[in-house]
Parts: C-alpha cells; structure tokens; sequence
C-alpha cells in the first residue's frame, strides 16, 4: 500500500514537472521543472531498487548537468520577445504526434504484451543486498570495454566542450612559450665596454 | 501492486509529453535540449523498469552509459549554443538557414 502511495504521488509530481518543462514560457522556469522531473524519477528509481543509479541520477544530472543549464539561460539574455508567442503554429501537429505516439506505446503495454511479466512482481531483494555492488560486479568484468569507451567519451567532450567555447581576445598578453625557450643568449645580453670612474 | 505496465506507462507519458514539447518548443534550443533530456529519462525509466522485473542487472549498466552519453551529448550541444549565441545573438533555430543556398 506505501509502494503504491509512492509511485502514484511521484508518477504525478513527474507528469505535471514534465508538462511544466514543456509549457512554461522563462527558461528558468523550464529547467527548476526539469529538476523536479530529476528528482522524483529519482525517487521512483529507489523504489525499482536501482539505488545507485537513483543516487547517480540526482549527483551528475541534478548537481552538473542542470547547473550547467542554469548557466547557459543565465548568461545568455535570451530575448523574451521571441518566447512569448511561440506556441501558435506547432501546437495542433504537436497535440496530434504526440497522442498517437502515446496511444501506440499504450497499446504495446496494455494489449499487444508478448510473454512480458505483467502479473509477476518480483521478491524485495535481502538487506544485506547491494545494488552498488552488483552492478559494479558487471560493470568492470562484462563491461569494462564499453566502460573504458564511456570514459574516452566524456574526455572527448570535455575538449570538444572546451575547444569550441574558446576564443582569443585581442590585446591580450600571453606567453609564448617557445619563444621563451628557444631564446639565445645573443639576443637578450648586451655587453658595453666602458671606461671605470672615479670620484677623485 | 505496482506491476511493469504500471512503469512502462509513465515511461510512455513521459515521452509522448516530450514529443510535444520538441513541436512546441521548435523555435528555442535550449527547451529542445530539454526535451531531449526528458526523452531520455523516459527510456531510461523503461531500462531500469525491465531491468527490475526480469531480474537482469545489464539493464542498469546500460543506463549508466546512457547517463554518460546524454551528459556528453549535453556538454558539446550547450557548448554549441554558446557560440551560436556569440556569432548570432539569437538562439532561434529558425533562423539558423544561413547555408540555404
């Protein structure tokens, strides 16, 4: 019975931060939504018992990914202007996708279920049960190839991110640090012959 | 009881919402990104859904490396928007046909 007053709660919450996402008009607004959406997927996870993954979620996606977000709508001044009347032309069309592709997933899970377990639900798992550890068990023998490859991923777009957002400023004073080792002695002394004086 | 439609629906939901939201949104990157995000969080629900009610944890190491994929795909698309923003000052995507010939 709590399980069920969960899910229902959490399922709503996510449903109406979902449709606060998708309507609301300040790109602020749009992405404290997107947060909620976060969260309480979050919670909905623990109750799969996914919690490492519920804890990843909230950590990067919560922690990085939306700061990230907020940064880019708050440094760039996105004219209002061009958001205030955007939703007219695409409304219907997007009402009309939208409810067939909702209707046709529906139909897969409700009617059309091959041989998927819809009745069976699973035993809780024992206390002593860690997710974390089972999934770190396959995720560095089964795994560990794509694992590597997720981590040459995130390197690539931590450069890709970097290079493109990079700019040189006019005026600005650097070193050169070629120059400055390639540099001869020549170059920078000078000795000056001169006569020695005296006070007398 | 919460069964596997239970979760499979509000995966459903959660991604029919964010279709809509791409055909509303059409003219604002940053709401598409968005609805991208949300797009993937809807799949991710149904990894993680099967994952549970068929006893598999290789349903989780997937959305680990979907997590990772969209946190990249993030990155460089925001990055993008920077620099369009800075060469443009506008992020319409409407107007992005300037190699129309």
């Amino acid at each position: 019975m709590a399980e069920q007053i969960v899910f229902y709660a959490f399922s709503g919450l996510l449903i109406i931060a979902a449709l606060g996402v998708v309507v609301s008009r300040n790109p602020i607004n749009a992405v404290m939504s997107l947060v909620l959406c976060f969260v309480t997927s979050a919670a909905i996870w623990l109750l799969l018992e996914a919690e490492f993954l519920a804890m990843i979620l909230v950590l990067v996606y919560v922690g990085a990914v939306m700061v990230l977000f907020v940064f880019v709508v708050m440094m760039q001044d996105i004219e209002s202007a061009t958001l205030s009347a955007r939703f007219a032309p695409n409304l219907l069309p997007g009402l009309i996708v939208g409810a067939v592709s909702l209707a046709e997933l529906l139909v897969v899970v409700w009617v059309r279920r091959e041989g998927l377990p819809i009745a069976a639900v699973p035993e809780p798992h024992p206390a002593d049960y860690s997710n974390t550890l089972e999934l770190g068990k396959i995720l560095y023998t089964q795994y560990v190839y794509a694992f590597e490859l997720a981590a040459f991923l995130l390197l690539l777009a931590i450069v890709a991110a970097i290079v493109l957002t990079m700019r040189e400023r006019p005026g600005l004073k650097k070193q050169n640090i070629s120059q400055q080792v390639s540099v001869r002695k020549e170059d920078r002394v000078r000795l000056v012959k001169m006569e020695p004086e005296s006070d007398a | 009881m919460i069964t596997l439609s239970h979760y499979l629906t509000l995966s459903a939901a959660l991604f029919s919402i964010s279709i809509v939201g791409i055909f509303i949104n059409r003219k604002n990157m940053i709401l598409l990104l968005m609805c991208i995000e949300l797009m993937l969080l809807a799949v991710n629900f149904n990894f993680i859904a099967f994952s549970r009610y068929l006893d598999d944890t290789a349903g989780q190491v997937f959305v680990f490396f979907i997590l990772t994929v969209a946190a990249a795909e993030t990155a460089i698309g925001l990055a993008i928007l920077v620099v369009l923003f800075r060469t443009r000052h506008s992020i319409s995507v409407s107007k992005m046909s300037s190699m129309k010939g």
